[in-house]
């Protein structure tokens, strides 16, 4: 638990993260990702509870376990005059066995800004620096604090490989993001957190089936129908209705058969069932049902 | 599937060999404060502009050769700039573009984050020694052995005094706000601190202030050292060490390097 005066930052927040798998912080500003990252990465001090990053009390950040883990903090860090290959080339003569910083220099597409001050760099490229920098020294476990806030979509696919290319190497990560559709491509755990507390936790694919109605589908056709009967026409626990004077809605596991019945169905109707739509619950979805807010605010 | 064949980001951690990472880490400060506009300009042009002009012109009287004159109130400034104001500044915005906690989230031990700022500032001071002493060799000035020896000690007591200020300083409050007092700090000093002016040509009370300021002290040790040659004197040395053991001891608490 962590306070800061009256307010609390982070309260019953838990979190165990497997070695090689990816985690995923997932929640507004101001939820406490940042927070709970500096609690994990020594920069600050829990005022309660107990945390363990790779068997160690990181409070105080000690020797140890900063060789064993890599940092991407909010807003990167270097000297305002240096440039990028100096910085990491730093960052690395820190590790006992680090990549080859030109190399990951390149990988990250900063070489056409090798002579530019780290303060004229941009957003994005500055973000990619700190990446770089987390990555350098062959950590265990990286920490990576919004890695894709500031980038082109360009850039954010490259972090996006990264990430793939850590878990499948056997690197724990753990990242924030306020992107539902980021934490559901990379993470195999995604922890939905706000005000500090966590509201959900699971798979994505776990979260976002969780409630039952698992999918639906969406269609226009000529009003009137009798949505009864449609709902008899399909395999039973299927529900439909007419949501709006010709726009029907059929909830339930939505396999090709089921949607072949349906749009048979509206054919024996007279019917053309069309703009069909099948939709699963996104992640997005999930936290406005929990919280009752938009993700991105 | 990624570009990165698999194996690429297997863990290997592990903290790097101590050596190579205060060289690389002083190294790296050297470098930019050597190619930064303003410090080079604090550091080395404003007193090999002030050792040349002070030794040429005759703006007020001096003793024959007056280089010899000039040189320790220039080795007085030329520390107190790259140690004070250059590390202060330097350190105040590092702090603000997250270099430190950048820094303290790798394998970096924290005394060695300070060591690498400290061999830095030491290694730009002795660039400045360099270049000031040629210069001041090609303007005619005559140094003995003894008193370069006595110098040298004096400078790193300067230092230390000075370094710790500039690091309580720039360690402490908001970038700008260091800017500004770090710069208006070495203008004060470097007229009214015995700098320049030595103490024994300041009015009175203002000599007395300036006796146990770490400009006066520092430029007067200096004095004593290379013109009397009867070394900086218990005085001097004495200012300069309490300077350093103060300010060290306040800026070990105030100074957050995490």
């Amino acid at each position: 638990m962590k306070r800061f005066g009256a307010t609390t930052a982070v309260a019953g927040l838990d979190l165990t993260l497997d070695r090689g798998a990816v985690l995923a912080l997932l929640g507004p500003n101001g939820a406490g990702k940042t927070t709970t990252v500096e609690i994990c990465t020594g920069f600050q001090d829990a005022d309660a509870g107990e945390v363990r990053v790779l068997g160690e009390d990181p409070s105080g950040g000690p020797d140890g376990l900063r060789a064993r883990i890599g940092v991407m903090p909010q807003g990167g860090g270097a000297y305002p005059g240096v440039k990028a290959g100096e910085m990491l080339r730093l960052v690395a003569a820190c590790a006992a066995h680090p990549l080859d910083p030109d190399w990951l220099i390149g990988v990250l597409g900063l070489d056409s800004a090798a002579r530019t001050p780290y303060k004229r760099l941009s957003g994005g490229q500055q973000q990619r620096l700190a990446l770089a920098c987390a990555l350098v020294g062959r950590p265990e476990l990286v920490f990576l604090d919004e890695p894709t806030a500031g980038m082109d979509p360009q850039a954010r696919r490259l972090v996006w490989d990264l990430v793939a290319a850590l878990r499948r190497d056997g690197v724990a990560v753990l990242l924030t993001t306020h992107l539902m559709e980021e934490a559901e491509a990379l993470a195999d755990q995604v922890v939905i957190v706000d005000h500090g507390a966590v509201v959900a936790a699971g798979t994505p694919a776990e979260l976002t089936t969780s409630t039952g109605d698992e999918q639906e589908l969406r269609f226009r056709a000529r009003t009137g129908m009798d949505v009864t009967a449609l709902a008899a026409a399909l395999p039973p626990g299927y529900r439909a209705a007419e949501t709006v004077a010709g726009r029907y809605v059929v909830r339930g596991r939505i396999d090709p058969q089921v949607l072949s019945a349906i749009t048979g169905w509206c054919a024996g109707q007279g019917a053309l069932a069309d703009d069909v739509q099948v939709a699963r619950r996104s992640l997005e979805d999930v936290f406005l049902d929990l919280t009752g807010r938009e993700l991105r605010s | 599937m990624t570009p990165f064949p698999a194996g690429t980001f297997t863990p290997a951690p592990g903290r790097g060999s101590l050596g190579r990472m205060l060289r690389v880490q002083a190294g790296t400060e050297t470098r930019m404060a050597l190619r930064h506009g303003e410090h080079v300009l604090l550091t080395l042009l404003i007193p090999i502009v002030l050792l040349v002009g002070l030794s040429v012109l005759r703006v007020f009287p001096l003793p024959e050769p007056r280089v010899n004159s000039v040189v320790p109130s220039i080795l007085a400034l030329a520390v107190m700039s790259t140690a004070f104001t250059s590390q202060a500044i330097a350190l105040g915005f590092d702090r603000r573009y997250g270099v430190i906690r950048r820094l303290a989230a790798t394998a970096l031990p924290r005394w060695l984050l300070v060591a690498g700022r400290l061999a830095a500032m030491l290694a730009v001071v002795a660039v400045q020694l360099v270049v000031l002493g040629v210069i001041a060799a090609l303007l005619g000035w005559t140094p003995t052995f003894g008193g370069v020896l006595w110098a040298l000690v004096t400078v790193l007591l300067g230092c230390a005094a000075f370094g710790a200020l500039g690091i309580l300083l720039g360690g402490t409050l908001r970038a700008d706000i260091v800017l500004a007092v770090a710069n208006l700090v070495w203008f004060v000093l470097l007229l009214g601190g015995g700098i320049v002016i030595p103490l024994a040509q300041l009015p009175a009370g203002l000599a007395a202030v300036a006796a146990l300021l770490p400009s006066g002290a520092l430029a007067e040790g200096l004095r004593g050292s290379l013109v009397d040659g009867t070394g900086p004197g218990a005085g001097p040395v004495l200012v300069l060490l309490a300077w350093a053991v103060v300010a060290g001891g306040v800026a070990v608490r105030a100074v957050k390097l995490r």
